[in-house]
């Protein structure tokens, strides 16, 4: 006899995560499958090369859109260079720019929002008022204007990258200190002389650093995206290197000869990264996020 | 315990027929956790006779809320019916509804409850007057006016003061005391025989605790209504009951009319929770008294 | 609810002129001379020089500043150099067609996302919560022009359903000529909103106030309509009004895609083509365009909550 399960409470910690059957949060799978897929993408991308010899920009114009063949497993492009060489290298580059691109977003996004919620009063105001300017653009408009400011190539999307990116990293933290500020240990930190410097390196900062690492899982993913589209769109990383995003743009202009492969893989390529990254995020979530 | 008030004279039903209003019988109620399955009702047997106001009376996870929400049928969905009935009127309201489910039609016109916390029961964004009828406007198909009639007449019922005005007000417009009584006008407007009380007055402060107090029972004597009083104040019991359960880990401990539990206490429990509440005999004096 | 509303107008006001102030100054950072590019490679260093006194650009920064926000009030953005016309009237121009871009991806967006998030709450079972998670997780590793690219693949060339590109002509070819990138942009935002709503709907529905309406008797019907609907629904109004830089973004690269003449597409050939003074005034549109849009929520939100609206 089961009485209607009617809306009712589950308990407060469910409610805030996914409602995901207990045997996947106890031991949670989601982490370990999100690793090992991106365990296995990583390898490809970093050992695959060694086995891909072809040059990824050799061109061969007489076998442009070739098949697949021994020689070009995934066939060739419209200048006859080989997909599987430029799809392994591209992806090298891709998921660096967007993982280095994470590193000074969250230094300098946890450091504003650390100074603002632990100061308060001015420096808040500042610090947060700046955030709401940055974040009242649309994310792929200032990252744009600031690629046009700067001009293509690696460097510039790191610099747009960061200056967009810290808002997040910073709401983050700023909320964390605004709790943390307020606890005893903090308090006693202060009394026992501690200088401020210190009790924020040492003892503010590194309780707030695992909302900023769930929330780096999910960044990650938004510049792989930023990478991609900046270069389909002749923006980002510029030729020859090869890139996802120029192949795509690439598969794009031949779509009417029935070529799919350009877009395709490097497509599905992008997806699963983002698939396993978002299990990962939130697998880290099941373990970081504060019992409160 | 005074005669008058022990027994009041139920109006409607009379207990013409032998059998009690609400049977809980061998209730037994699972839930399952992060740490696994945990009993949380052990064999849990409650009968409350047609207009008998009793108090349900233990510590705070003794499972007296999960009591009466399994009596409403609304456990959360970790929790399971594992073995036991609740009949009401002869009929085990768990499975008599469609679908061997919980008989819903009960609820509201048998069954209601006023919850613990008013702040939090009522719909922020919903006007009181509509939450105190929308239920039974949709089941008799009443009309927009008609229903608005009836809930400033509710309204009045409970006491609370200007009821044409107050009927169009947001809960976060009133204070606590009146949406306390805006929650007991919305659980009577059906005219149930039942009323399911989760510590509905532990959120208000102490004066406005004993006007409501007053009103539970002056509706429990002037609709002899059946009252099942969850609690871990004893000295509301004494005001209120006339007869008590004691729970205690998910299990009913001891049962019996109110003097006979203050009197002479059987378990060592019971006198340990009688000698935390030092007001009892002063409050079964002043039930005496009035 | 005025006071609330007068308190929101001028909360904005700092952030627009910021907003103005920020596109100002990564104009000035940007390197080239607007003149030199307006007039050609041919062109003379006279008249070079002419122009840039025409147009102010000899002034000193701060004068400059004034007068591109005195010119912002009146709505004079300057002239565009590739078009040859004032940016006003490019904006006039290209503007409806990415409004109503936005416009048809937000009902795309909710038609989507209300579904999901209602069966996941309601249901609460692994399985529509693992559908739901992972459908979430891939369209948010999908790039913009990626689920465009792919749209046009399987709806518009192997079908020819849809169109798969251009605005048409009228009001009936606009909207049917947006199907494709409307459901491009809505993916975009379609995660944030599935993953807030199922959250809302989890709340409102395991509220105390959803149980107190069971207990009166209310059908399961009316109480999840009339209570947790209700509420999760104002919870997500402010949810869907904080996507509004997602969707310009998003229609920023769909329009590309699919060859709308909007404002998104203006923006891209004037940062290829470096014409500066449409960029600028992109960048201003774009960021005001969603601080109204913030303000519009707060408007909406005040007017559905009654907390808000008087005054609690």
């Amino acid at each position: 006899m089961s009485v209607e399960p009617l809306a009712s409470q589950t308990s407060p910690q469910a409610r805030f995560t996914l409602p995901l059957p207990a045997f996947l949060r106890r031991h949670n799978l989601q982490l370990w499958i999100g690793l090992a897929i991106m365990g296995i993408i990583v390898a490809i991308l970093a050992i695959g090369p060694l086995f891909v010899t072809a040059d990824p920009n050799r061109q061969d114009l007489l076998n442009a859109f070739g098949p697949s063949s021994l020689a070009h497993p995934m066939g060739t492009d419209q200048l006859g260079r080989d997909i599987l060489s430029r799809f392994l290298n591209g992806g090298r580059v891709d998921l660096m720019v967007a993982v280095i691109a994470v590193i000074v977003p969250f230094i300098l996004g946890t450091a504003l929002g650390a100074l603002a919620g632990y100061f308060g009063r001015w420096v808040d105001v500042v610090i947060m008022r700046l955030a709401d300017i940055v974040s009242a653009f649309p994310f792929y408009v200032l990252v744009i204007v600031l690629v046009f400011v700067m001009g293509n190539g690696m460097a510039s999307i790191f610099v747009a990258i960061s200056l967009v990116s810290w808002v997040a990293y910073a709401r983050i933290v700023r909320g964390e200190v605004l709790v943390l500020r307020e606890e005893e240990f903090i308090s006693a930190c202060r009394a026992s002389g501690l200088s401020t410097p210190r009790i924020l390196a040492r003892h503010v900062v590194p309780n707030t650093v695992s909302q900023g690492i769930i929330y780096a899982m999910s960044d990650i993913v938004l510049n792989i995206g930023v990478v991609v589209t900046l270069s389909f769109f002749g923006m980002g990383i510029v030729p020859p290197t090869a890139d996802w995003g120029q192949m795509m743009n690439d598969g794009q202009q031949y779509m009417g000869t029935g070529n799919y492969g350009l877009i395709l893989w490097p497509g599905f390529a992008v997806v699963l990264v983002s698939l396993a990254l978002a299990l990962i995020g939130d697998g880290l979530t099941n373990i970081l996020k504060p019992k409160r | 315990m005074s005669p008058e008030s022990a027994t009041p004279q139920p109006s409607q039903s009379q207990p013409g027929q032998a059998q009690p209003l609400l049977e809980v019988d061998s209730l037994t109620v699972d839930i399952d956790g992060e740490v696994g399955k945990h009993r949380i009702l052990d064999d849990v047997s409650i009968t409350l006779e047609p207009g008998e106001p009793m108090g349900l009376v233990g510590e705070s996870g003794s499972g007296k809320s999960m009591t009466l929400r399994t009596i409403l049928g609304m456990l959360p969905p970790a929790a399971t019916v594992v073995d036991g009935e609740v009949r009401f009127r002869g009929r085990n309201i768990l499975t008599s509804g469609s679908g061997r489910r919980y008989d819903q039609k009960v609820r509201g016109t048998g069954i209601s409850m006023v919850f613990q916390e008013p702040a939090i029961a009522l719909n922020p964004v919903m006007k009181v007057g509509r939450q105190i009828t929308d239920a039974i406007a949709e089941r008799k198909g009443l009309s927009k006016r008609a229903s608005h009639d009836l809930a400033i007449e509710l309204m009045d019922r409970v006491g609370i003061a200007n009821p044409e005005s107050r009927v169009s007000d947001y809960p976060f417009q009133l204070s606590g005391g009146m949406r306390q009584r805006v929650m007991i006008a919305a659980a009577l407007a059906q005219e149930p025989e039942i009323l399911l009380c989760d510590e509905p007055t532990t959120a208000l402060d102490v004066t406005i605790q004993a006007q409501v107090l007053d009103l539970f029972r002056t509706m429990q004597q002037e609709k002899g209504l059946g009252l099942l009083y969850v609690t871990h104040d004893l000295a509301v019991v004494a005001q209120l009951c006339t007869s008590i359960s004691v729970m205690k880990s998910g299990k009913i401990i001891e049962h019996g009319n109110l003097q006979r539990i203050f009197d002479e206490p059987q378990e060592d429990y019971t006198r340990r929770l009688l000698s935390a509440t030092p007001r009892i005999d002063d409050g079964v004096q002043l039930e005496r008294a009035t | 609810m005025g006071k609330y509303i007068a308190r929101r107008i001028f909360l904005m006001v700092p952030i627009v002129l910021g907003v103005a102030t920020l596109s100002f100054v990564l104009m000035q950072l940007a390197p080239g001379d607007p003149a030199a590019a307006y007039l050609g490679d041919k062109a003379t260093p006279e008249a070079v020089a002419q122009l840039r006194h025409a147009w102010g650009l000899d002034q000193p920064f701060l004068i400059q500043y004034v007068q591109f926000l005195g010119g912002l009030v009146i709505g004079d953005f300057g002239p565009s150099f590739i078009f040859q016309t004032s940016v006003l009237e490019l904006l006039k121009l290209r503007m409806p067609a990415t409004l109503m871009l936005m416009l048809v991806s937000v009902i795309f967006a909710v038609a989507i996302s209300i579904p999901i998030s209602l069966w996941v709450a309601a249901t609460k079972s692994p399985t529509s919560a693992i559908v739901s998670r992972i459908f979430t997780a891939t369209v948010q590793g999908m790039p913009a022009f990626f689920v465009g690219t792919l749209l046009i693949l399987v709806l518009g060339v192997n079908t020819g359903l849809f169109p798969v590109g251009g605005y048409g002509r009228n009001l009936g070819e606009h909207l049917y000529s947006l199907v494709l990138p409307g459901i491009a942009v809505a993916l975009t935002i379609c995660p944030v909103l599935i993953r807030s709503l199922t959250a809302a709907l989890n709340d409102s529905l395991s509220a105390e106030y959803t149980n107190f309406a069971m207990s009166k008797g209310l059908s399961r019907s009316k109480t999840v309509t009339n209570y947790a609907f209700r509420n999760a629904g104002i919870t997500g109004i402010s949810i869907l009004g904080i996507q509004v830089g997602h969707l310009v973004g998003g229609a920023l690269i769909v329009e590309n895609v699919f060859a709308i003449p909007g404002a998104g597409s203006l923006l891209m050939q004037s940062v290829l083509a470096r014409d500066y003074n449409v960029v600028q005034a992109l960048t201003v549109v774009f960021g005001v365009l969603v601080v109204l849009v913030y303000l519009l929520t707060d408007i909406i939100y005040s007017v559905v909550d009654p907390r808000v609206r008087l005054g609690g």
